[in-house]
């Protein structure tokens, strides 16, 4: 009963003050600018409104953020988790050594140092990474914080058969000894060659070869300090022991997690968090459609997946000028397109993959995927804009589909009257089913027909489309897929893309059929080179070469409908997600 | 104006003699049980209006391209005109008009008149035909079971139980999804592939509800006084079978069939609703529900497949039930 009055009243102040402000005409709101998000500019209410600027700042500290989402996510373990969604959230309970700087739009893409006092100092050329940890770091029990627990914490994120999600850049990078296996089969080898921990506040990582980027890698939840004693392997996600300003209070999984303040957080010891809310709410496994709804009414902050709303409330949420004016529409670091399998004849042929980009309906593809502002802007190459390098590619048209040009390239192919192949998709996502019937009206009308074959999600890399075997037997010429960036460069983007040589014959692979031996003598260069603009634009040259190869058809630049929550604070779309920031989110 | 009842000064047509003898105007006729049930078929009027919209179903079904060629659009064409971009929904709301009768789908614009008549094909070729195999399964077996009882009966009967405890739902899912990927070996592909798995998962697992009340009817049958006859005059199993039993079967047969049917349609709509159907882009209406779930702010995407269902099933099952009552009218209800 209070609880409700309590935000029923939360809701008429938000309006009211959302009411001022816009008679203001833009000057923003009676509170200040927070110090942590710096000189962003305060926004008023309007459609995308929170890209560029913080909305409704904010220091009030105080009250219950509530967040939910429909399904669930992999894991809350730091060391075990693969969800963009994830990362932007661990940081309210874990700290890694550095992190993505709180502030919207391309700011928000920029590292700042976390536990770490500043961000990595390299030398060997590259080879060598050292990180010094802030003094007065302390987990949640008091324990304090040191080097040997982000080590450890690095090391176990490695053991993929124990913990079997998340990235392994790691795994790749780092100068392991041969006879190291995991933390958990080989507590006892000595792992000094591949990070050293001289002092309790020092960390230093070996790699392999050199890699100019790897602040990134620091960034990785992967480096949230994890201490070995409290350690249970894949039980440990049942309690978190919390390295930032929240910690677990209630974890029953599948259904919800509260965290509260965690009393051994010394703001001193952390420039870039804000920690105002007194605690969070999230619930797990709410209806997609009631979540949105939700939203819109106030009853609560966030969808975790920051996705997008569904297409039910789009309708309504565009359609409405008030609430589009509550209204985000972020170009995320996600690619949809559809690989062109050359393994597979006639695809073999440039000419014919030609045909297929030249015939297919682009805007079409772009209805799929949820039209301009649930799906996206419409793709002209494999790059979405926001990776360094990126450059506008313009070699094939992005109208409603080119028979004449199509039927050109397939007589160069040899094919003029055609030919038949087989397309695969995920069979329960609606748009990649839309996708597949779109292209196969669309090519049908340069003589291409098309069999459509939906796959379960769960196994479609491991088993079906990204299995070369199985594709090669299946004839599959065209699978839907879809790509986003672990962190905004080229590496973070395409290295798993386009590189043959991480093609793997047992399946699980995402590049489906990009096979160069050109693309991948750039990669190497890539490696060998230290200045990043010269990296970015190589990057932009491999992007330039699959669309000359014809190897993807990209579809879209997602982009998602996000709703801004009402009675919250310092709202925010930050570059590094795509999404809302959630590490300095506040309760009006 | 009524006629007098004995009309004075005039004879009877027919001598006395003549009608003691049973041979009037109109002769008594013996009737056979068959004229006797459309007889009282004809009479229940709900059951007439619901074999009218089977046959007007099964009509439409079978003339599908010609009435999408007169009202529709092919059911696959994508009218992307009549989407609103931004909101991926049909332009005005439904985009209803003399041209799309019930409108057009969001995203990709295609006839939802034409789907759901093409959804007809597809919803009834596979209840169909599942039950033909249930319903040919389900005799054999319990015709089997019922008249040579002993151990024959243990075997069947248990199998039925195997059978009737299975998760079927589950288990079909599982089946369809597993055979659907062995195309190859099974030497058919797509829809031909797709119909066939599904008429075969849903015929396969439904004949012992069948079977089961054939059973209890020809154990019934068997202890008759006429089949006791035709075997004390010498007559042999197959005879008895054919002859006797069968034909006393066929009420309650016709009876289950059709009110198999009706379920069939919602099992094949509930899988292609799971996504385990038809692959796209062929239309049903299961398939066609499970995508107007995502879009129930356009009600008109849910409202027409789903009458389809809805109609399909009732017509069937009031003619069932009609059928039942002509056929067996001492059957409780």
């Amino acid at each position: 009963m209070n609880k409700k009055s309590a935000v029923a009243f939360a809701a008429a102040g938000a309006a009211l003050s959302l009411g001022l402000s816009a008679c203001g005409g833009g000057g923003g709101s009676e509170t200040k600018p927070a110090d942590g998000s710096s000189g962003a500019p305060a926004a008023a209410e309007a459609f995308n409104a929170g890209l560029e600027a913080v909305f409704n700042p904010s220091d009030k500290k105080g009250g219950v953020l509530k967040m939910a989402i429909s399904e669930d996510w992999d894991s809350v373990d730091p060391g075990d988790t693969y969800y963009a969604l994830s990362w932007n959230l661990i940081r309210i309970y874990g700290r890694s050594l550095v992190t993505y700087t709180p502030a919207p739009g391309a700011e928000g893409r920029k590292l700042s140092p976390d536990l770490a006092e500043s961000l990595g100092e390299s030398s060997d050329d590259g080879k060598t990474w050292t990180y010094k940890l802030r003094a007065g770091l302390k987990f949640e029990d008091g324990t304090p914080i040191t080097s040997k627990d982000v080590k450890y914490a690095v090391l176990r994120s490695m053991d993929k058969e124990t913990l079997v999600n998340g990235p392994t850049y790691f795994n790749d990078w780092l100068d392991l000894p041969k006879d190291f296996k995991s933390v958990y089969k080989t507590p006892d080898v000595n792992t000094d060659s591949a990070i050293e921990t001289p002092d309790d506040q020092t960390i230093v990582f070996h790699l392999k070869k050199a890699y100019g980027g790897f602040d990134n890698f620091a960034a990785l939840p992967g480096t949230i300090p994890v201490p070995k004693d409290k350690d249970t392997g894949v039980k440990y996600r049942e309690h978190v022991v919390a390295s930032g300003p929240y910690k677990f209070d209630k974890v029953e999984p599948g259904k919800q997690y509260t965290l509260v303040r965690n009393e051994h957080w010394d703001p001193a010891t952390d420039p870039i968090r804000k920690a105002l809310p007194d605690s969070y709410e999230i619930s797990l496994g709410v209806n997609a459609d009631d979540l949105d709804n939700r939203i819109i009414s106030g009853d609560l902050h966030i969808d975790l997946a920051g996705s997008g709303v569904q297409p039910a409330a789009l309708g309504r949420v565009l359609g409405d000028p008030t609430l589009k004016a509550r209204a985000d529409n972020p170009t995320g670091a996600r690619t949809w397109y559809t690989s062109i399998i050359s393994d597979v004849a006639p695809l073999d042929n440039v000419d014919c993959r030609r045909a297929i980009i030249f015939a297919a309906d682009r805007v079409g593809l772009q209805n799929a995927y949820g039209g301009e502002f649930a799906g996206g802007d419409i793709a002209t190459g494999l790059m979405p804009p926001s990776i360094g390098g990126w450059k506008k590619l313009d070699l094939y048209p992005t109208g409603t589909g080119d028979v004449e040009k199509a039927k050109e390239a397939l007589t160069a192919c040899g094919k003029p009257d055609g030919f038949e192949t087989t397309m695969a998709y995920r069979a329960d996502r609606p748009k990649e089913k839309a996708t597949a019937e779109s292209l196969q009206q669309a090519l049908a009308k340069a003589g291409i027909k098309l069999t459509l074959k939906g796959y379960p999600t769960g196994d479609y890399f491991a088993l079906y489309a990204g299995k070369p075997d199985f594709v090669k037997k299946n004839g599959i010429g065209l699978a839907t897929n879809g790509w986003g960036a672990d962190w905004n460069d080229g590496f973070g983007f395409m290295s798993q893309i386009v590189d043959s040589r991480t093609i793997r014959e047992s399946g699980g692979n995402y590049n489906l059929s990009i096979k160069d031996k050109e693309i991948d003598a750039k990669i190497d260069q890539i490696f060998q080179e230290n200045d990043v603009a010269k990296r970015d634009a190589l990057w932009g040259e491999i992007d330039q070469r699959v669309m000359e190869q014809a190897y993807v058809l990209p579809a879209v630049w997602s982009k998602g409908v996000l709703v801004r929550p009402q009675g919250a604070t310092n709202v925010f779309v930050t570059g590094a997600f795509d999404m809302y920031d959630y590490l300095n989110l506040g309760v009006q | 104006m009524t006629a007098p009842l004995d009309a004075p000064g005039k004879t009877p047509e027919v001598p006395p003699e003549a009608v003691l003898a049973g041979a009037g105007v109109k002769a008594i006729q013996g009737r056979s049980l068959g004229q006797i049930a459309w007889m009282r078929l004809k009479r229940d009027k709900v059951a007439l209006v619901g074999a009218g919209v089977v046959v007007l179903l099964i009509l439409t079904a079978i003339f599908a391209p010609l009435i999408v060629d007169v009202f529709g659009h092919p059911p696959n064409e994508f009218h992307q005109e009549m989407i609103d971009t931004s909101t991926m929904t049909p332009q005005g709301g439904t985009g209803i008009s003399g041209d799309f009768l019930f409108g057009v789908e969001p995203v990709n614009g295609r006839d939802l008149f034409s789907r759901v008549v093409y959804g007809a094909r597809i919803s009834l070729l596979i209840a169909v035909l599942a039950t033909v195999l249930s319903v040919v399964i389900g005799t054999v077996m319990g015709v089997m079971a019922g008249y040579f009882g002993g151990w024959v009966d243990t075997l069947i009967s248990r199998t039925m139980d195997v059978f009737l405890a299975f998760p079927l739902l589950v288990f079909a899912m599982a089946l369809v999804g597993v055979l659907g990927q062995f195309e190859q070996s099974l030497g058919v592909t797509g829809d031909t592939l797709r119909i066939g798995l599904l008429i075969f998962v849903i015929g396969f697992f439904n004949w012992p509800y069948i079977g089961r009340i054939i059973r209890g009817q020809t154990l019934s049958l068997r202890e008759r006084e006429f089949v006791d006859a035709a075997r004390s005059l010498g007559a042999r199993g197959p005879y008895i079978l054919f002859r006797e039993i069968l034909p006393n079967l066929i009420a309650p047969i016709l009876i289950y069939a059709t009110l198999l049917i009706p379920t069939n349609v919602l099992f094949e709509a509930a899988l292609s609703f799971l996504g385990v159907g038809i692959q796209a882009p062929t239309a049903t209406w299961g398939g066609m529900l499970s995508q107007a779930v995502k879009f129930y702010n356009v009600p008109h995407f849910m409202f027409f497949p789903g009458m389809a269902i809805f109609i399909t099933v009732l017509a069937f099952n009031l003619f069932g039930d009609g059928l039942r009552d002509a056929l067996d009218p001492k059957a409780s209800r």
